[in-house]
């Protein structure tokens, strides 16, 4: 068994952070769910959505976002992103890759 | 057919004629509800405005028809609308509103009595905003009066407001309609007609002040200062008529049809010798304050002569500002229906009460009236000091 | 850089900054083309810019922009009035069907739609809106639908559902008292000028695109000339419904959501009401929340 593992990323996304407000809606938008909120704030003091491995370009995130956060790309050849492997979930946690 | 610009006399009521004036001054846009006695307006627009490839809409209340207008005007076509005093009333958040917007509408109101004074001067809306009216006094005079209202809209872009009444929309006269030309006008650039959407200077027109981005920002409070600067301009637009004032004793001022008897009347009476003379609004805003003032200079008694209980006579007493005492003379006068000519509006009736007014003897009641007191209940009974 | 502790499963945070250089498409635009700022002062998870963006991008997918006039009513929504980049009138609070008929008579080849809320169009204006269907106007009617008066605080409308809290209705809207949402919808599809109404929703990317699409149908309409078109869109509204941003959605699902469905009420002369969309309506969400985790829905 190796130490690591492959997660591809099909797409990625631009994220405006100071555009956030903090709603959070992109979080439970994103299919493979690899959106998730920031510690730090922003200059209007919220938190904002930070991009993990495993991006589709599906564009949800966008579409769901008031506050014009994001803009989605699709890359022309998906991008393979090699994650040890005791970052992976438990069998009853969610992630898909 | 088209614009019935002509100069041969043809026998038409008033109604007519104003919409054939309007048509003639370039109108392609208008929308009504029938309301006694302005419903004619309604009907000539709908039949005319077609043949000269305009659109009148059968409005389906007084705020469609205002909002219709409103939108048509956004365009920068000519547009109008109008109905009696009441319609106007429901019109009036509308007609506040696209002043603020600089909407160059014309309305038209053919009331039932000169009530609609304080409405139509004074602005029966809300906030702080004033229409140019014009008040003829006959039919001919409408045809002229209702051109300039186009024009004097456009030029200020800024709403004008025709008082007429049913007198004026329902008395047939032998008139022609021709065309007045009150100058050039620069082109609408402000109106909208989706050709500028998408190029980043989109046109908006709005009573909020607010631009598109990266554009003249007003806001609401600019809007409104920037609106009050074109206040005093629009009082160059005062518009007024004399008579026999140079040397009179007594002036009398009246504006619309009924002015049209209060001119006779003292005609006659100047023929009697008695030194009577008139000032006549042409504009009721801009009120003609300095004509007043400088008739009043060498009178013993001003007297406002008007079908209501008295509006006009608020702004005479400005006007007159102490020189002489004014009076009110006339009253409520209507038919059995509420909406038309009383007795009141009869050159005799008129000059009796001029006359008594010169002599410093009582006002007749109104005919029909004379027994006429307001009752006060027993729990209203005052103790009078 | 972020220094978020990496939660358990998900790999690094990654730097979401620029753009990739190279060997990538832009599949969506952060902006519509039609928008010239994403700055608006609406709040935080509200739907209405959600519903702007689709139906901007529609106007600009079909090759209408100098076409496009706008008529706003009042509502939160009238502060897009300064960044949509369409020539606009102002209308007042629940006038704006009367403006816009009167702009499309006087432009009969502009594309015209209004932008109003629930109280301007169901509330105080819905006597226009109702007139200028029946009279089969060639405009599109666009709803925002969020159960408020959102600008004055969060107050009942004609549309706020049975039960529903506001600062007004603060035991939750009782039939006895306050009566029973209007269906705005169902009242419009009755009318013969008719030709095409639509019930959307933003709750969530799937109903976000199948918006766009009732949106795309209803400019068509338009410019076909075949009547009067409406598309009415449920937003969320978090602040006047008193709860947290993130729950938005699932709150607008279990009350709005649940009286006014979606779906296209009259289509090619077809009526369905709401009551029929009911039962359509569940496994058509199904259907378009599975191609998104699938990876996608071309919209």
């Amino acid at each position: 068994m190796s130490d690591t593992r492959t997660v591809r990323s099909r797409g990625t996304v631009t994220i405006e952070v100071e555009s956030c407000k903090g709603c959070e809606l992109c979080i439970p938008a994103c299919p493979p769910a690899v959106l998730t909120m920031s510690s730090p704030v922003n200059r209007k003091g919220y938190r904002y959505p930070e991009l993990h491995a495993g991006c589709t370009g599906c564009a949800a995130c966008l579409l769901v976002c008031p506050d014009f956060v994001f803009e989605v790309f699709r890359f022309d050849t998906p991008v393979e992103h090699t994650l040890p492997v005791e970052d992976e979930p438990a069998d009853d946690e969610g992630v898909t890759a | 057919m088209t614009a019935t610009t002509s100069s041969e006399r043809v026998l038409m009521e008033g109604s007519e004629a104003i919409v054939r004036a309007a048509i003639t001054a370039g109108c392609r846009f208008f929308a009504g509800y029938p309301m006694t006695p302005f419903t004619e307006v309604l009907e000539h627009s709908a039949r005319l405005l077609p043949d000269v490839g305009g659109v009148c809409m059968n409005a389906e209340s007084e705020l469609e028809a205002v909002g219709m207008a409103w939108g048509a005007a956004a365009t920068g076509a000519r547009a109008a609308t109008g109905s009696t005093g009441q319609g106007l009333s429901l019109m009036q958040e509308s007609l506040s509103e696209l002043t603020l917007a600089e909407v160059p509408l014309v309305v038209f109101n053919m009331s039932r009595s000169q009530g609609d004074y304080f409405q139509a001067t004074r602005g029966g809306g809300h906030g702080d905003y004033r229409h140019i009216v014009l008040a003829p006094q006959d039919v001919r005079e409408a045809i002229e009066l209702t051109q300039l209202a186009f024009h004097l809209a456009d030029k200020w872009r800024n709403p004008v407001l025709v008082y007429g009444d049913y007198l004026l929309a329902h008395t047939q006269e032998a008139v022609a309609i021709e065309a007045r030309d009150f100058g050039a006008l620069p082109d609408k650039e402000w109106a909208v007609d989706g050709s500028r959407s998408g190029s980043g200077w989109s046109a908006t027109v709005t009573p909020l002040g607010v631009g598109k981005t990266g554009q003249r920002q007003f806001g609401q409070e600019g809007k409104a200062q920037y609106i009050a600067t074109k206040l005093p301009l629009l009082e160059r637009e005062v518009r007024f008529e004399t008579g026999h004032v140079d040397d009179a004793e007594t002036v009398i001022v009246a504006f619309g049809t009924p002015a049209k008897f209060v001119k006779y009347a003292i005609d006659q009476l100047r023929a009697d010798g008695h030194r009577i003379g008139y000032v006549r609004p042409i504009t009721l805003w801009p009120f003609p304050y300095d004509a007043v003032h400088a008739a009043a200079a060498n009178a013993r008694v001003v007297g406002s002569f008007e079908v209501s209980t008295g509006q006009l006579v608020d702004d005479v007493r400005i006007a007159v500002a102490g020189q002489a005492p004014v009076e009110h003379l006339g009253g409520v006068s209507t038919d059995g229906s509420g909406f038309g000519v009383g007795r009141l509006l009869d050159v005799d009736e008129v000059a009796t009460r001029i006359l008594a007014l010169h002599r410093g003897e009582p006002q007749p009641p109104i005919p029909g009236y004379e027994e006429f007191t307001y009752e006060l209940a027993a729990h209203q009974q005052e103790a009078t000091p | 850089m972020s220094t978020t502790a990496t939660p358990r499963g998900l790999g690094p945070v990654l730097d979401t900054r620029v753009a990739p250089s190279s060997g990538a498409r832009v599949v969506e635009a952060q902006m519509p083309d039609l928008l010239l700022t994403e700055e608006h002062s609406l709040c935080p998870g509200c739907g209405e810019p959600l519903a702007v963006r689709v139906f901007l991008e529609a106007i600009t997918e079909l090759g209408l922009t100098q076409q496009a006039i706008a008529v706003a009513g009042i509502g939160c929504y009238t502060a897009f009035s300064g960044s949509i980049d369409v020539d606009l009138v102002q209308a007042l609070h629940g006038r704006a069907p009367s403006v816009a008929t009167g702009v499309k008579r006087m432009l009969p080849d502009s594309v015209v739609f209004t932008l109003q809320g629930d109280g301007d169009m169901v509330n105080e204006g819905l006597q226009e809106v109702l007139h200028t269907a029946a009279r089969g106007e060639r405009v599109t009617c666009i709803l925002l639908n969020n159960g408020v008066f959102g600008e004055t605080g969060g107050h009942m409308t004609s549309t706020s559902v049975l039960g529903q809290r506001t600062k007004n209705t603060i035991d939750g809207r009782d039939a006895e008292l306050h009566g029973y949402p209007i269906l705005i919808g169902d009242l419009i599809s009755r009318l013969e000028g008719v030709a095409y109404v639509a019930r959307g929703s933003v709750h969530n990317a799937g109903a976000v695109a199948r918006t766009k699409r009732m949106f795309r149908r209803a400019f068509e309409t338009q410019t076909s000339g075949a009547g009067f078109s409406f598309v009415e869109v449920l937003t969320m509204c978090p602040t006047g419904w008193f709860v947290p941003t993130a729950d938005g959605p699932g709150e607008l699902q279990r009350t709005l959501g649940e009286v006014h469905v979606m779906g296209e009420l009259k289509v090619d002369g077809k009526i369905k009401t709401t009551e029929e969309l009911h039962d359509e309506n569940v496994p058509r969400q199904r259907e378009i929340e599975a191609k998104f985790a699938a990876g996608g829905l071309d919209i």
